[in-house]
């Protein structure tokens, strides 16, 4: 797979944090390449500095130094408003609490994400991708966590991204939900072929990815690739 | 030494940290507990004040004027059960000529001895008393002098008697009987046109022809007397010396007037503050219920450290407690500074010559009071609320909030989703968004129940001045004349038309109810009858029977086709019965009118007049003023203009000082609601609008999603405002309703629109504010924390 287009191309990332008098090192220096198509799994203990790479990436911070490209452009350029229009048109966050908007039902959960992309799927072929083509008019309080979950992963993908950014999707769920989320989002992987960053400090879950990057105190301290991916449904922790 | 728990630290850094929004709770029950301490710390010590200084200096309780009676006469009434003591003097109105008046200025004088009288004793706050021998001396009131800048050494020029005498100012004087200097038949002072001036017996003597006689009567009584027993006993002695009637001192024109003052000071701090202090009590509630709210979290947490509810509680009540004794002390101390401003105020307004500056403990009691206890429900109904969660359940993230497809579903189908968004999180939660709407609608209704006085006024004046006053001076004879003199009056420079009229001074009584007030006839057939219908439109004096005003109807307890019996004063003294045909609309006073020709008909002096209205021609005031200057037999031309903006003034240092106080604290109220409202709403749903953020909404888009809800809920509370605003200006209007004068329920435009663009603008400020936060929304943390 390494011939494949690159995504998103980071280099020489790092990231300081100054609070008070003390400077926190939470990325020192990565260089990560995202291949279009590939499921990457993003493991490390927490503090490793996998949120952070990820917020990075998904446009929700700047590093300390360093550049990351993505459609040839350089994200450390980008001002805010820009920003917000590179995850409006481009990534797809899912979120370890889902974060789901409790006024609105599943369906108009992600057509609240249709309704500002650029060229969108219905949000009900979203949730029939996500297996929840029976549950378009359910309010988040009358789903369960996975149920929720998947909304939310259909939110994420339904406006096509280029690039789906998972942070501990199965953090607030058990092994069995959580194997039904993870199928969601390798299926949706699979069938439309979106580049997908899912981070987790489980590392069970590393053997769904075609690659697993392993983080620990700020640095890549090892990528290994999967020969053989095992199907979500299967892992359980 | 008292240990610092961490919880206490907490409780420190929590208010560093929503210091802002602390502040502004802390403001609106200050403005609340302010406008309570001040309204009345400033009334208890006018009240304090007033009774002291009645004291102080002798005021009489009864008066009983007549139209002469010998110095001997004074044993006899001495002599009447339950009098203590009594002081005789002459009393006299005279013309002023004052530099730089062209119209005379009217004047009271009176005799006043060289040893201090045991009654209606002057204070002298500048100058001497009488020196012995001396009959050109003068002593002037405060209030006269300041109009004229005239002092110790000065000089007044008085028409006595149709004799011009030059007076010698020897001091500067205050007067009990004269704290309101009001210019007969005038409703408001106007120190340039009525002054009142203290001489020596024998000058008045020699000037009235008076020697050795008295026409007016102080009377002081013995503890547990009955007034109205000594009144009829002294009337009796009077009656023969032509007593036109004693009175009481509640009775006492300018005592009269002080009372009606402070009755309306007193209706309106007590009314208005405990409506303000009962709406910020209420607002406080619901920002702290709200507040804690969002602490569920925190709760939770405490609790499964292991901290009990009782605990916990009382950690939110320290930190609610902290705010609102802040707010309480902010309160007390504002109010309490505003308290002695207003009433320093007052005092130079009423001329006290001192002030005792006091307040009630239980001011401060209920207060205090009413804020902690509905701050304590607010934050113990809250605090259980979340206590009673298991501590694990209290810190999951909480579970998305339930809604369902209300019944109004059907209207947000065609609307965008962040639009549905702001609906539902209304219809969700109606009691809170009810609750917003109503402290919203508060915050517009306590501005429009104090600004609505603004526009009262005018109206009022204008229905005074314009509408029931139609004349352009009131002319008024020392005594009653003939109608001939009204040819004197009509050939005189800048007159367009004159009407004579007649006032006669009457007990007016019907069943139990008694009112001593004027009789006034007037020309029937002329313009300037002063009698209004019920849309204040002229109605012609009916020929027989008399008109009440609608304030003296009420009064007496009378309506059209009741008879009134009327035991009149002077002249003949006849006792009459008089039919009611008709009540005339009025704003000020409480007058009685009859047709000119019945009245004097039943006085049996056939063609008698006390006074003339008259037009003039606008152009030739001057010659007019001049030729009333040299008509002695004119007392005193009230000019209608100088009446109108004499009145203005009055009202706005009265009233319009405190009302404006009542703006100010409105305003202070309604920012701290809409801002709260605005900051605890965005703590409500950072996460939420957060996540938007994450997912790609812009601030604008995310914005409109928070702020959207608030400006609707803002624009429902607008018209429910205007609508609470007009029932409390009903109240207020209600309470200030007095013999004196009442305010119309009218709220103006202007005030409407005041009232909601200060909410309106109250309502930008904060959505600016929680729009420059909604900026600094951390999206990271969104992603991780849960609320």
């Amino acid at each position: 797979m390494s011939e494949t287009k690159v995504t998103i191309e980071a280099r020489g990332l790092s990231k300081v944090y100054h609070t008070g008098d003390v400077d926190v090192t939470a990325l020192a220096g990565v260089d990560l390449d995202l291949r279009q198509g590939e499921l990457v799994v993003l493991l490390g203990p927490s503090g490793s500095g996998k949120s952070t790479l990820l917020n990075i990436l998904g446009g929700l911070d700047r590093p300390s130094t360093g550049h990351v490209m993505f459609a040839d452009q350089d994200l450390t350029e980008l001002d805010d408003a820009d920003l917000t229009l590179y995850r409006r048109d481009h990534v797809g966050f899912v979120f370890q609490f889902y974060n789901l908007v409790a006024s609105l039902t599943a369906r108009e959960n992600v057509e609240l994400v249709t309704e500002i992309a650029a060229n969108p799927m219905s949000a009900d072929e979203a949730l029939e991708l996500v297996g929840l083509g029976k549950r378009l008019n359910h309010f988040p309080a009358e789903l369960s966590g996975g149920e929720q979950q998947r909304v939310a992963i259909a939110r994420a993908i339904a406006k096509r991204p280029g690039i789906l950014m998972c942070d501990e999707p199965t953090g607030a769920l058990d092994s069995k939900t959580g194997g039904l989320v993870l199928d969601a989002i390798a299926r949706t992987n699979r069938e439309l072929g979106t580049t997908t960053a899912v981070i987790t400090h489980n590392a069970v879950i590393a053997d769904m990815a075609d690659r697993v990057v392993i983080i620990g105190d700020g640095r890549i301290q090892e990528v290994r690739e999967n020969a053989y991916k095992k199907d979500p449904g299967s892992l359980s922790w | 030494m008292v240990k610092i728990t961490a919880l206490d630290k907490k409780v420190l850094r929590d208010l560093g940290s929503m210091w802002a929004q602390a502040l502004a709770i802390a403001m609106v029950i200050g403005a609340g507990v302010a406008m309570f301490v001040m309204s009345e710390g400033m009334l208890k010590s006018l009240l304090d004040t007033r009774a002291a200084y009645y004291e102080r200096y002798g005021f009489a309780q009864v008066f009983a004027p007549l139209k002469r009676a010998p110095n001997s006469l004074s044993s006899r009434l001495e002599e009447v059960p339950g009098v203590r003591f009594v002081e005789t003097r002459i009393k006299k109105s005279v013309s002023l000529d004052m530099p730089g008046l062209d119209e005379p200025a009217q004047g009271r004088v009176i005799s006043y001895p060289i040893d201090p009288p045991r009654l209606n004793r002057l204070h002298l706050v500048e100058g001497r008393w009488f020196q012995g021998g001396r009959t050109d001396e003068v002593l002037v009131s405060e209030a006269f002098a300041k109009a004229y800048d005239l002092k110790p050494g000065g000089e007044v020029t008085v028409i006595m008697n149709g004799r011009r005498e030059v007076l010698h100012v020897v001091g500067i004087v205050l007067s009990a009987e004269y704290v309101y200097t009001i210019p007969p038949g005038g409703l408001v002072p106007d120190n340039r046109r009525f002054g009142v001036l203290w001489l020596t017996r024998p000058a008045l003597e020699a000037a009235f022809d008076m020697e050795g006689a008295f026409n007016d009567t102080l009377l002081a009584l013995d503890p547990g007397a009955e007034v109205e027993d000594v009144k009829a006993n002294v009337d009796r002695v009077l009656d023969t010396y032509g007593g036109i009637g004693s009175y009481s001192r509640e009775r006492q024109f300018s005592n009269w007037f002080l009372t009606g003052e402070m009755n309306q000071l007193r209706n309106m701090s007590k009314i208005v503050p405990p409506i303000f202090l009962a709406i910020a009590a209420f607002l406080l509630n619901i920002v702290i219920t709200r507040w804690i709210q969002t602490e569920r979290e925190e709760i939770g947490l405490l609790k499964a450290f292991g901290y009990s509810t009782r605990a916990v509680g009382a950690h939110y009540l320290k930190l609610v407690l902290t705010i609102t004794v802040v707010g309480i002390v902010l309160g007390f101390a504002g109010g309490i500074w505003l308290g002695r401003g207003l009433a320093v105020m007052y005092q130079e307004f009423f001329n006290f010559p001192f002030l005792y500056f006091r307040f009630a403990p239980h001011v401060f009691l209920i207060a205090g009071g009413v804020s902690l206890v509905a701050a304590l429900v607010g934050t113990w109904s809250a605090v259980r609320r979340a206590a009673f969660l298991p501590p694990a359940e209290a810190m999951m993230p909480p579970p998305p909030t339930s809604y369902n497809r209300s019944r109004f579903e059907r209207f947000f189908k065609s609307m965008s989703t962040p639009s549905r968004m702001v609906m539902r999180h209304i219809v969700r939660w109606p009691w809170r968004s009810l609750l917003t709407v109503l402290g919203n609608a508060l915050a517009v209704a306590v501005l429009i129940g104090s600004m609505f006085f603004f526009g009262a006024i005018d109206t009022m004046i204008d229905i005074q001045f314009n509408r029931i006053e139609r004349q352009d001076a009131t002319l008024s004879f020392i005594e009653t004349r003939t109608q001939k003199a009204l040819e004197g009056i009509e050939v005189m420079p800048g007159v367009l038309k004159a009407e004579p009229f007649r006032a006669v001074t009457a007990k007016l009584r019907i069943g139990p109810a008694e009112r001593r007030e004027s009789i006034i006839g007037v020309f029937n057939g002329g313009e300037f009858s002063n009698i209004v219908d019920a849309d204040f439109r002229p109605v012609d004096i009916p020929k027989d029977g008399l008109v009440l005003s609608k304030k003296l109807a009420e009064i007496l307890g009378a309506g059209v086709g009741d008879t009134v019996l009327a035991q009149v004063t002077e002249g003949r003294r006849p006792l009459l019965e008089l039919a009611v045909v008709q009540i005339s609309e009025t704003v000020l006073a409480s007058p009685a009118f009859m047709d000119l020709e019945a009245l004097n008909r039943l006085m049996q002096e056939t063609g008698r007049m006390d006074g003339a209205y008259v037009r003039l021609d606008a152009d030739k005031t001057s010659a007019f003023y001049k030729a009333v200057k040299n008509t002695p037999a004119i007392a005193g031309v009230a000019m209608k203009d100088a009446t109108k903006k004499s009145f203005r003034d009055t009202m706005s240092e009265n009233l319009l000082v405190m009302t404006t106080f009542n703006v100010l604290f409105a305003v202070v109220i309604a920012v701290g609601v809409v801002y709260n409202a605005a900051r605890i709403s965005l703590s409500e749903r950072e996460r939420e609008l957060a996540s938007l953020r994450v997912l790609g909404f812009t601030l604008g888009e995310v914005s409109y999603i928070l702020l959207g809800e608030l400006a609707l809920l803002t624009v429902f509370a607008l018209p429910l405002g205007c609508g609470l605003g007009y029932g409390l200006a009903w109240t207020w209007a209600l309470s200030l309703d007095t013999d004196l004068y009442r305010i119309p329920l009218e709220v103006t435009h202007d005030t409407y629109g005041f009232a909601i663009l200060v909410v309106l603008a109250a309502a930008l400020v904060s959505g600016l504010l929680t729009f420059r936060r909604l900026g600094q929304l951390d999206m990271v943390m969104a992603l991780k924390t849960r609320e």
